[in-house]
């Protein structure tokens, strides 16, 4: 950007626009080591009294948070790991194999990535009911892992597709085995999106909320997000400085992620090779 | 090694690119396969490594028919024209690459990886990755890790492509002096004339698929089999004029005539190639004409000389003629080096 140009009037228009957001994000943190008067926002008081439920036994017919919390990082992590390694092999084939039906396969995948999951999820409820998979963990990360993968598959397809064929031609020629090549010449170009991906799903995974709360609603399987749900659901006594206290506990994972592998993150846009 | 290629046709789906071709590489030879772009040049060196399948014919290296082998089971090295090399590994993990694959010891690797980056002067840059490497040094490496198995026949795919002027010609000699040094047969892919006959030993003029002339560099140009191969070979190109033939002399357009003793008298018609270094003033007089354009090449100016009846001639001479674009000449021909083709283009 030149040295002429002014800056001051994007910045004032940006702060405006994104006001409403800062304010919110603002109370959300303030709000959660605070206490204020009834009739006032100004708050009156520092404490850490909303937190306890981090170190206090759980209330009768509630989950225990790091139960809950290991819930939802192997909710998140076996997800991530399953649309990786299933997207790795499966766009290779689909970038580089010309198998019977591949050009129906790609139109499949666009399909499906674009397909709303709310109405498959009648469909996924019986399924899971018959197999036994209804209200475990196991069972929402099959569904979960199944929905990410179109997007794994078309992102990882893009990468691989900017691999230049004649390493790999030259890679055949050194006589390695196609395999061989694969894990050792080609994996490692495509590396940065697999990283990017890894993230994007173990992300996406943190974040689900609607395949728990409807495949999984009971205790054993809750993750935060339906944990969350479960304590304004309960509508005689709403708590909401308790409420933030769990958001603020919920967003900070995502928050410290994003800070560490921002760089690594706009790859999946970029798609390049450089790595 | 010797390679052979006997009767060798490829098709992609119902499209022949190549029918029938036959040649034989010369054990430690460096053979330049030479044509424009989609001459099939490309694809036989592809066939030749293994990467194409072979749909009629066969491949021998030495004795032995590869044609069905996969390119792990033979032999070759190749050198790509984006070289090919692999951007997560330092220039010594790539030159050690195909050993490791053959689960070599690691003694004897390091030991052969020295003895080649000795060879081709890269000894210092072994720590380094591709991206921080000139691309003259990415060629050696490529050409260090092409060469590293003692492969049966070296391949390179317009190795020279990517290079600029002046590493171009420090590569072509470098290449020519590795390939002499190690004895190994080669093949230059090219489209480029120059690298061709500069570098190799023999050409393969390839042209639509088909071998249109195998020769050595300088009887390929002294003695074209067809109008084809004049026009391919020799920068500036050569000019042709129509020419009415009887009583063994050749008319030229412009009025001009010059004998023909040893033309058959049956010809009617023939197109004289005339090279830019056959006309001038030092082949005496009797071909009038303006000068159209001069393009000073430094120690050559090439002339473009428009005829009495409109036709184009071409003339390089050494530099220091005070001549101006619009100035009248009169100059001659070399009658000796003068080409001769029948209406079809073959050589009369």
């Amino acid at each position: 950007m030149s040295h002429n140009f002014r800056h001051w009037p994007i910045i004032t228009i940006l702060t405006i626009v994104s006001l409403p957001l800062i304010i919110m994000f603002a109370f959300q943190i303030i709000d959660t080591f605070t206490t204020h008067p009834i009739d006032s926002m100004i708050p009156n008081k520092v404490t850490f009294e909303q937190f306890s439920f981090l170190w206090d036994e759980a209330e009768t017919g509630r989950a225990n948070i790091w139960q809950v919390t290991l819930n939802t990082f192997i909710f998140a992590t076996t997800t991530a790991v399953v649309v990786c390694t299933v997207s790795m092999t499966t766009a290779y084939a689909l970038s580089r194999l010309n198998f019977p039906g591949r050009r129906y396969f790609l139109g499949g995948l666009i399909i499906l990535h674009a397909f709303p999951t709310v109405t498959l999820i009648i469909a996924i409820f019986l399924i899971l009911q018959i197999i036994g998979l209804y209200d475990t963990l196991l069972g929402v990360i099959m569904v979960k892992a199944a929905l990410e993968l179109p997007f794994g598959i078309w992102i990882m397809k893009g990468f691989y597709d900017n691999v230049p064929w004649e390493i790999e031609m030259a890679g055949v020629q050194d006589g390695a085995s196609r395999f061989t090549v694969w894990w050792k010449l080609v994996l490692p170009q495509v590396q940065p999106g697999i990283f990017a991906l890894m993230i994007f799903s173990f992300l996406s995974g943190w974040s689900e909320f609607l395949l728990p709360q409807v495949l999984a609603p009971g205790n054993d399987a809750q993750v935060l997000s339906t944990y969350m749900t479960a304590l304004i659901a309960d509508d005689t006594k709403i708590d909401f400085a308790l409420f933030k206290a769990v958001g603020m506990f919920y967003a900070l994972p995502v928050i410290a992620i994003y800070l560490i592998f921002q760089k690594k993150l706009m790859n999946i846009y970029g798609g390049g090779t450089k790595g | 090694m010797q390679i052979t290629l006997q009767n060798f046709t490829k098709k992609f789906d119902d499209v022949t690119v190549i029918e029938n071709m036959n040649l034989e590489i010369k054990d430690g030879e460096m053979l330049a396969l030479l044509g424009p772009s989609g001459c099939g040049k490309s694809t036989t060196l592809f066939a030749i490594c293994g990467i194409h399948r072979v749909n009629g014919g066969k491949i021998l290296f030495g004795d032995q028919d590869v044609s069905d082998l996969p390119s792990q089971k033979r032999n070759v090295g190749v050198v790509f024209q984006s070289y090919a090399l692999y951007p997560h590994m330092n220039a010594y993990e790539n030159i050690a690459f195909p050993l490791k694959v053959r689960k070599d010891k690691p003694a004897d690797i390091k030991r052969q990886v020295h003895e080649i980056a000795k060879l081709t002067h890269i000894e210092e840059l072994l720590e380094r990755k591709p991206g921080q490497l000139s691309g003259g040094q990415q060629q050696r490496v490529a050409l260090a890790r092409a060469l590293i198995r003692k492969p049966d026949v070296l391949l390179l795919d317009e190795p020279l492509a990517n290079l600029d002027a002046k590493l171009r010609l420090e590569m072509r000699s470098e290449i020519r002096r590795i390939q002499l040094e190690t004895g190994i047969t080669a093949i230059l892919v090219t489209h480029d004339q120059v690298e061709a006959m500069s570098m190799c030993d023999r050409i393969a003029l390839m042209h639509d698929g088909k071998i249109v002339q195998l020769d050595k560099p300088s009887e390929m140009y002294n003695n074209p089999a067809n109008k084809f191969v004049a026009d391919f070979l020799g920068n500036p190109p050569i000019t042709f004029l129509d020419a009415e033939h009887k009583d063994k002399t050749l008319l030229l357009p412009n009025g001009h005539s010059i004998a023909s003793p040893n033309l058959n008298a049956a010809v009617k018609k023939v197109q004289v190639g005339i090279r830019p270094e056959c006309f001038g003033p030092q082949f005496g007089m009797g071909v009038k004409g303006v000068v159209k354009f001069i393009e000073k090449q430094g120690r050559e100016e090439l002339f473009d000389i428009q005829l009495t009846d409109g036709s184009i001639l071409r003339s390089i001479q050494a530099s220091g003629s005070d001549l101006e674009v619009g100035a009248d000449i009169d100059w001659g021909l070399s009658l000796d080096d003068l080409l001769f083709f029948d209406m079809q283009g073959e050589r009369l």
